[in-house]
C-alpha cells in the first residue's frame, strides 16, 4: 500500500514538498533525469515519515487496539441507531440490526415521525428547545455573573458561598427531584414549563467552574487599569471580562445544554401533560403505548425519532469545540 | 427512594383505615345519595373542566362526542404514562396536594389499593350502585372494594386462546383443549422445529394470577383489613403442576411479553399461542401486522376436560379521585364513557366491553375479523366473558405484590426453584408487607 503512490495522503506529499517539490514535475519532464534515481529518492521519503518527534509519536499497538475497540464500543450504537431508522418496522425485526433492510425508508420514517400523533414531536422538540434556551441559556448566564462576582469581588460571606457551592456539587440532582416535586406542586406551578425551567437554571457546577476560570483567565491588574481608566463595572464585565471568559462560557453552556436536553427525571415527576413533554420523555411515552392494552407499537418512529433528537447535540457539540478545548488548555502555561 | 416515601404514605393511610374502620366503612362518606345524583345533572348544566388521565385510546372519541353533547364542558385528556407510571403520578399527586385530576384510568387489580388509601370517591351516592346489572361480573367485581363502588368499568379482559392456525396447521397439531393437551402440543411443536414454543412465558404475575383464577384458586381472601393470602389450594397446584413442566421441559420462550422481540415472535409464529384477555385483537392489528390470517381465536384450554371456567387477565376502570375539585362533573363523564352511548362507541373503536347490553349485541357478536381470517371472534369472547368464575379478588396493595413478583415466582424461570416455591415465596413477601402496613395477614 505504501508503494502505491495514490495511497500517499496529501499532507505527506505538502510536508515533502520542500525537501522534493520538482518530484513530480521531474518525473513529468523524465527524460534529463535518469529513471534510475527516482526509487532511492522515494526510499528516504517514507523513512522520514516513520521519523517520530514528540509531537508525533511512535504509535503505540496495544495503545491503538484499546482505543479502536472503545472507539467500537462508542460509535457502534450510534451506527446502530443510523442503520435501524432506515427501515420499517416489519423491516426492524426481521433483519439483521447491523445491515441495512430490504427498503431505505429513512425519508419516509423521518416524515412520518414528524407528523404521527398529530405531529407531536414536533411540539416535543419545540418544547426541548424551549427548556434549553431558557434553562441552560439561564443557567450559564447566572455562573457567568456569579462566577465572575465571586472571584473578583471581595465581599464578607465569600467563604461560606463557596462552601454552599462545594456542598451543592456534591448533591446528586436526583435527590433533590422529589423535594423539588412537593415545593412547586405548592406553589401551583407543577405541570407547567416553569417546573423545568427553573430547577435548570441553577448549576453549582457551572457556577463553581467559572469561578475557577475567572481567576486564572481575567488578571486582577487588568481590571485595576481598566477601573483607573474610569471604566464601570458593567463596562469591565461586558467589555473587558466576557471576551477572556468565553472558552470557559462556552464550556459551561456546553455542559447545561447536554444536561437540560438529555434530562429525563425532572421533567418526568414535573409534567403530566404530554403538550409539555421534552423529547425524552415523549419518546418513552411512545415507546410504553406497545406495552399496552389497544396501543399502538410505533418501534420504527421510536428510532427514528431518536436519531432526530440527538442530531442537534451532536451539531452543537462540532459546532462549540473548538471553543471548548481551547477552554481546556486555559492557564496551563505561563504566558 | 420515591418508592419509599409511597409506601410510607400507603402505610400511613391504611393505618388510619384500619382505626377508623369500627365507625365507619373506610372511605365512604354518605352525603345523601338523592342530593349527589342531583348534583351530577346540575354539574353538566353549569359545565367545567374535566382533566381526565388515562392511556386508553378510544377515549379521544368518547371526550369529543362529550363535548359535543354538552358544550359547555371542556374535557382535557391526559396520557400520564401507562399501568405504575400513571399510578406512582397519581399517588405523587395526591400526597403533594395539588394536580391530580378529576378522572383516572385505574386497572381493576390497583382499585383495591388506592380505594384503601382514601383515593377515590366512592360512587354509590352518586349513582353508580344502579348500574349493577349493566356490566359483567368479572369487572364489576373487580370495581367493588368492601361495600363501596370506586370506579366504573371501562372494558374487559375475559381470557381465550389466540392461537397461530398456520402453524398448527403446518406441523398437524389439534388446537389444545385441555392444558393437558397444551402441554402435549408444546412438546409435538418444539420437537418439529425447536424454533417453535407454544408460548412465551418469563414470570408474569397477571397471567399467573389469571390462570389460577380459571382453575379455580382463590389465593386472595380480603374482609377489611383482615387478608388471607394461601396458595395452597387445588386450583393453585392444578396450575403450578402443568405449568411446571412447560417450565421443566423449556418449553416455553423466554421472551418477555411487550418487548419487541414478542411482537416478533408474534409475526413470525415461532410464539404459537396467546392465553390472554380479549384485547388482544386491536393489539395484534398494530403491532403483527405480517402475521395477519395467520391467526385464530379458540375458548381458553380448560383444566378439567368438558368444564367452562374462564377468567379475567387485565382490564381498567374509570375512577373520580377525591382530590377532584369537581367530583359530579367527572362522575358524569366517567358515567357517559363507560356506559351507553360512550360504551358503544369504544367498543366500535376496538375495545372489548364489560358492559352486558354491549356484549350481547348483534352487531358485537356478527363482527368479522379480517385479522382472523374472517372469523366471528367476539363470539367466543363474549362466551368468554359470561363464564369468568365468580369470587376472585386482589389484594388491596396487589401492585406492590405484583412489583416483586419477579423477584420472588421469576427465580422459578431461571433456576432450580421450582413454581411452587416461587408463590410460597411470594406469599411470603405479600404477607411481610400487608403486616407492616397495617394489615392483619392470615398465613
Amino acid at each position: 500500500m505504501i508503494t502505491d503512490p495514490t495511497g500517499v495522503s496529501s499532507d505527506t506529499r505538502e510536508r515533502t514538498a520542500d525537501s522534493c517539490g520538482a518530484d513530480s514535475s521531474g518525473a513529468a519532464t523524465g527524460p534529463q533525469r535518469p529513471p534510475a534515481t527516482a526509487p532511492p529518492r522515494a526510499a528516504p521519503q517514507r523513512r522520514r515519515r516513520r521519523a517520530h518527534t514528540p509531537l508525533d509519536p511512535r504509535p503505540s499497538i496495544p495503545l491503538t487496539l484499546v482505543t479502536g475497540l472503545v472507539l467500537v464500543y462508542t460509535l457502534l450504537p450510534l451506527v446502530w441507531l443510523v442503520v435501524n431508522a432506515t427501515k420499517d418496522q416489519e423491516d426492524l425485526l426481521d433483519s439483521f440490526g447491523l445491515w441495512f433492510g430490504k427498503d431505505f425508508q429513512l425519508w419516509d420514517n423521518i416524515s412520518r415521525t414528524l407528523t404521527y400523533d398529530d405531529g407531536a414531536f414536533v411540539r416535543w422538540t419545540l418544547n426541548t428547545l424551549l427548556y434549553v434556551a431558557a434553562g441552560a441559556g439561564g443557567a450559564t448566564l447566572l455562573a457567568v455573573l456569579g462566577g465572575y462576582a465571586l472571584a473578583v469581588y471581595e465581599f464578607p460571606g465569600r467563604r461560606a458561598v463557596f462552601a454552599v457551592v462545594i456542598g451543592a456539587v456534591a448533591v446528586p440532582g436526583t435527590a433533590l427531584a422529589v423535594p423539588t416535586f412537593l415545593m412547586f406542586s405548592g406553589m401551583g406551578l407543577a405541570n407547567t414549563p416553569w417546573a423545568v425551567i427553573i430547577p435548570s437554571l441553577v448549576s453549582p457546577f457551572g457556577l463553581y467552574l467559572m469561578w475557577v476560570f475567572t481567576a486564572q483567565a481575567v488578571p486582577s491588574e487588568l481590571l485595576e487599569a481598566a477601573r483607573i481608566d474610569g471604566a464601570g463595572e458593567l463596562r469591565i464585565f461586558f467589555r473587558i471580562a466576557l471576551p477572556l471568559l468565553m472558552p470557559g462560557t462556552v464550556t459551561v453552556l456546553l455542559f447545561s445544554m447536554v444536561a437540560t436536553w438529555n434530562n429525563y427525571f425532572l421533567p418526568l415527576i414535573m409534567i403530566k401533560d404530554p403538550d409539555w413533554y421534552p423529547l425524552t420523555l415523549g419518546l418513552n411515552a411512545w415507546s410504553a403505548q406497545a406495552r399496552t392494552a389497544g396501543g399502538e407499537p410505533v418501534f420504527d418512529l421510536i428510532i427514528t425519532g431518536s436519531l432526530l433528537t440527538i442530531a442537534p447535540i451532536v451539531v452543537v457539540f462540532l459546532l462549540l469545540q473548538r471553543y471548548w478545548q481551547s477552554g481546556l488548555a486555559a492557564g496551563s502555561v505561563k504566558e | 427512594m420515591r418508592t419509599n416515601s409511597r409506601h410510607r404514605i400507603v402505610a400511613a393511610v391504611a393505618v388510619t383505615c384500619a382505626l377508623t374502620l369500627g365507625a365507619t366503612a373506610c372511605g365512604s362518606p354518605d352525603p345523601g345519595a338523592d342530593s349527589a345524583a342531583k348534583d351530577v345533572a346540575a354539574a353538566l348544566e353549569a359545565g367545567g373542566k374535566v382533566t381526565v388521565w388515562a392511556w386508553e385510546p378510544t377515549l379521544k372519541k368518547v371526550a369529543a362526542d362529550f363535548e359535543k353533547k354538552y358544550p359547555k364542558v371542556d374535557i382535557e385528556l391526559v396520557n400520564a404514562g401507562t399501568n405504575n407510571k400513571q399510578y406512582t403520578a397519581l399517588q405523587n399527586a395526591i400526597a403533594a396536594g395539588s394536580g391530580a385530576p378529576d378522572v383516572a384510568q385505574v386497572e381493576y387489580y390497583a382499585v383495591g389499593q388506592f380505594a384503601i388509601g382514601k383515593s377515590l370517591e366512592e360512587l354509590s351516592p352518586y349513582g353508580a350502585s344502579g348500574h349493577d346489572q349493566a356490566f359483567t361480573t368479572g369487572p364489576w367485581s373487580g370495581v367493588k372494594y368492601g361495600k363501596g363502588i370506586y370506579a366504573l368499568p371501562m372494558d374487559s379482559g375475559p381470557m381465550a386462546l389466540f392461537y397461530n392456525k398456520k402453524v398448527f396447521d403446518r406441523h398437524g397439531i389439534a388446537v389444545p383443549t385441555t392444558w393437558d393437551e397444551y402441554v402435549e402440543a408444546a412438546r409435538a411443536l418444539h420437537k418439529a422445529d425447536p424454533k417453535l414454543y407454544i408460548t412465551n412465558d418469563t414470570g408474569d404475575a397477571g397471567a399467573t394470577t389469571s390462570l389460577i383464577w380459571q382453575a379455580g384458586g382463590r389465593p386472595y381472601k380480603v374482609e377489611g383489613t383482615e387478608i388471607g393470602i394461601d396458595f395452597g389450594d387445588t386450583g393453585t397446584a392444578q396450575y403450578t403442576g402443568t405449568w411446571q413442566k412447560l417450565v421443566d421441559e423449556r418449553l416455553l420462550a423466554p421472551v418477555t411479553s411487550w418487548s419487541d422481540e414478542w411482537y416478533k415472535g408474534l409475526s413470525d409464529g415461532s410464539i404459537a399461542t396467546l392465553s390472554i384477555g380479549a384485547w388482544m385483537p386491536a393489539n395484534f392489528v398494530t403491532g403483527a401486522p405480517a402475521a395477519s390470517g395467520d391467526w385464530r381465536v379458540a375458548p381458553l384450554p380448560q383444566w378439567t376436560k368438558g368444564a367452562k371456567a374462564g377468567a379475567e387477565n387485565g382490564g381498567s376502570s374509570l375512577a373520580v379521585p377525591k382530590a377532584s375539585k369537581n367530583k359530579a362533573l367527572a362522575y358524569a363523564f366517567v358515567e357517559y364513557a363507560t356506559t351507553g352511548a360512550g360504551a358503544t362507541a369504544r367498543v366500535s373503536e376496538g375495545t372489548f366491553p364489560a358492559t352486558r347490553a354491549d356484549l350481547e349485541s348483534q352487531a358485537f357478536l356478527d363482527t368479522p375479523f379480517p385479522y382472523f381470517g374472517g372469523q366471528q371472534a367476539n363470539r367466543i369472547l363474549a362466551d368468554a366473558a359470561r363464564d369468568v368464575g365468580a369470587g376472585w379478588s386482589y389484594l388491596p396493595y396487589q401492585v406492590y405484590a405484583n412489583s416483586v413478583f419477579n423477584d420472588t415466582v421469576g427465580k422459578a424461570y431461571v433456576s432450580s426453584t421450582t413454581l411452587a416455591q416461587g408463590l410460597e415465596a411470594w406469599r411470603a413477601t405479600s404477607a411481610k408487607y400487608g403486616t407492616d402496613q397495617g394489615f392483619t395477614v392470615a398465613p
